[in-house]
């Protein structure tokens, strides 16, 4: 239970630390309100974001009943909007969740252990690494199939390798500290070691990761689903932006294509000004630096 | 020995691409393997074909064959640059993907020439007045267009100055069926160039705003730029002969890694505004189910990212002895 309040205390410093970070005021707010808004998606002013329209309710400018108008099936552009939110960020969170996880982890072994193991495992992420990360994901999710899903294991199978190498290299030089060689005297065994000693030191490096990853999961989804390769049955603001490309009516619906537009480029922001912001943060001297 | 050494770092660089080559070639045979389906009902994409008819396909195609019969197959038939036949063009797939490649080179040549420029005179404006407005300014947008999908800066351009203002054209690489020729065609395509162009330029600048405004306010603080002040030099020939000189060097030699980037970024434009190169044909391939056009221009987008790589390298490793060490330990 101490343990636990302790570890409590340790968030309510870090969130703190964060709020005296100007971009970490932006990108908490601006997650924030999209959090919000996708979890009363129901209560804004929405319908079925997928359900089409009769057709004198086709390609509406924006009134009081759509607010941001409707497209070429009538379906309503605010709440696709609105629900598409709660794709990107679901999207977002799984897959820095996923790929930091399995970086982490590669990272981890291929730092500790060395050798051949970690020359191997290496040279698997420079593999990944070498490759054109846009055409591959197209590549593959072509071949799987248009999901949800499927996006979120593609966007995760070309973005691990960055956190792999550089949970690796912190290892590497943790590995060489004081701290390390007193539990090996204890005879501490190589999962204690990895789990219980060197990795509550990578967390930090992990959180910022995360963080990034996030806004670069948020945009590939949007770039895949834009270029076709999205459920069409889940509408994300890729998705919308895709119909609204391929209805060939584009010059006449501003209001259809900007708010998408707005949307993907604000969330992003937001979470790359967060993962600044939690990088800075997690420097060691940030704390001296503002005197805190 | 010190060509000895560059010889031997050249020759393992070159393995080391060749490896991820083959590798590249293998995971593509592997990943279209995976498709459901027959590939030759896809092809045909038509009921009534007999059974006979698919079946003589399948044997043409050596799909007959177990798996490893396929890759020997299709090995053998890529060593002679064949690609398979695109389903929806009728036509060789690497015919139809060297048909693309000119363009996606004038795009990709010409837009990352004047994002090295501009970002680099961005870059060395803001780091000149670091710490004012107009240096953060122009360091968080430049940051904000590096951030944002690049498909989303191109539609913004598309829907401002070709749709509302209507002065450059909706898209592709030149006016159809003009009859135009020599230098009028140049200045049609130049014209058509510059909105897909531009975002791109856009898109790309960040990396080079952000690394020449770090070096050049590393440069201003050294003692030689206050050894030339104290001269009483002017503050634009500082500029001009001391700080922006020495703060380009390690912009030239950073310029050019991220390859990945730089594809990324040709295929979501090319996209949006019809520009008829490789990245263009991958979304056609996308939305037409073409699945061989879809696996050459994966292989040869791979493909010459992993050699413009290492051409990079060796040039790098040439230039400077440092990166060899960096490297090699």
């Amino acid at each position: 239970m101490l343990k636990f309040l302790g570890e409590l205390e340790k968030v309510k410093g870090f969130f703190q630390l964060l709020l005296t970070h100007r971009m970490g005021v932006m990108g908490l707010s601006i997650f924030g309100g999209f959090a919000v808004i996708a979890l009363f998606a129901p209560f804004l002013h929405t319908v079925d974001p997928s359900k089409t329209g009769a057709i004198e309710n086709i390609l509406l400018p924006p009134c009081h009943q759509f607010w941001l108008g409707t497209d070429d099936l009538g379906r309503d552009i605010w709440s696709q909007v609105i629900y598409g939110s709660r794709v990107s960020l679901t999207i977002g969170f799984l897959t820095a969740t996923l790929a930091v996880f399995v970086g982490s982890l590669v990272g981890l072994m291929a730092g500790f252990y060395g050798g051949r193991i970690g020359e191997v495992l290496m040279r698997i992420v420079d593999f990944f690494m070498m490759l054109p990360q846009l055409p591959l994901m197209i590549a593959l999710a072509a071949v799987l199939g248009p999901s949800i899903r499927n996006i979120i294991f593609v966007v995760s199978l070309v973005s691990w390798p960055t956190t792999a190498r550089i949970v690796r290299s912190q290892v590497l030089s943790l590995k060489e500290r004081a701290f390390v060689d007193a539990s090996i005297c204890i005879g501490a065994s190589d999962r204690l070691l990895m789990f219980g000693e060197i990795m509550p030191n990578v967390v930090p490096l992990m959180l910022a990761q995360a963080v990034v990853m996030v806004a670069w999961a948020v945009g590939s989804e949007a770039v895949l689903s834009f270029l076709g390769l999205g459920d069409p049955m889940t509408l994300s603001w890729g998705m919308t932006l895709h119909f609204a490309f391929e209805s060939g009516v584009m010059a006449r619906t501003l209001w259809w294509l900007m708010p998408p537009i707005i949307s993907i480029a604000v969330l992003i922001l937001g979470f790359s000004f967060l993962g600044t912001a939690v990088s800075d943060v997690l420097k060691p001297g940030y704390r001296e630096m503002w005197g805190l | 020995m010190a060509l000895r050494g560059f010889a031997s770092f050249a020759i393992s660089k070159a393995i080391g691409a060749i490896i991820t080559i083959f590798a590249i070639i293998c995971a593509n045979f592997l990943l279209f393997r995976l498709i459901p389906g027959d590939p030759i009902r896809m092809m045909f994409r038509d009921p009534r074909v007999s059974a006979e008819a698919m079946q003589s396909a399948r044997e043409k195609f050596g799909l007959d064959k177990p798996l490893w019969g396929q890759f020997i197959c299709y090995l053998e038939e890529l060593s002679h640059g064949n690609l398979g036949i695109s389903f929806w063009q009728r036509r060789p797939v690497l015919e139809v993907i060297a048909d693309r490649i000119p363009q996606t080179l004038l795009l990709i040549i010409a837009a990352l020439i004047m994002a090295v420029i501009v970002g680099t005179i961005l870059g060395a404006i803001a780091g000149w007045k670091s710490g004012t407005k107009l240096d953060s300014s122009i360091l968080t947008v430049s940051l904000a267009l590096w951030a944002v999908p690049g498909f989303c800066i191109a539609i913004i351009f598309l829907l401002i100055f070709a749709f509302k203002l209507a002065i450059f054209p909706l898209g592709g690489i030149s006016t159809p069926a003009s009859g135009l020729s020599g230098f009028a065609h140049w200045r049609d395509v130049l014209w058509h160039l510059f909105l897909p162009g531009s975002s791109l330029v856009i898109w790309y600048m960040g990396e080079y705003v952000i690394l020449m405004r770090s070096s050049m306010v590393d440069v201003l603080g050294q003692d030689y730029i206050t050894t030339a002040r104290a001269k009483g030099l002017k503050e634009s020939a500082i500029l001009r002969n001391h700080a922006i000189r020495n703060a380009l060097l390690p912009v030239i030699t950073m310029t050019g890694i991220n390859l990945g980037y730089v594809v990324a970024g040709v295929v979501q434009t090319e996209t949006v505004f019809a520009w008829p190169g490789v990245g263009r044909l991958m979304y056609d391939a996308v939305m037409k189910r073409d699945f061989p056009l879809l696996q050459g221009t994966f292989l040869v987008l791979a493909v010459a990212v992993v050699l413009a790589n290492l051409v990079v390298d060796l040039i790098y490793g040439y230039i400077d002895p440092r990166i060899k060490v960096g490297k090699s330990e």
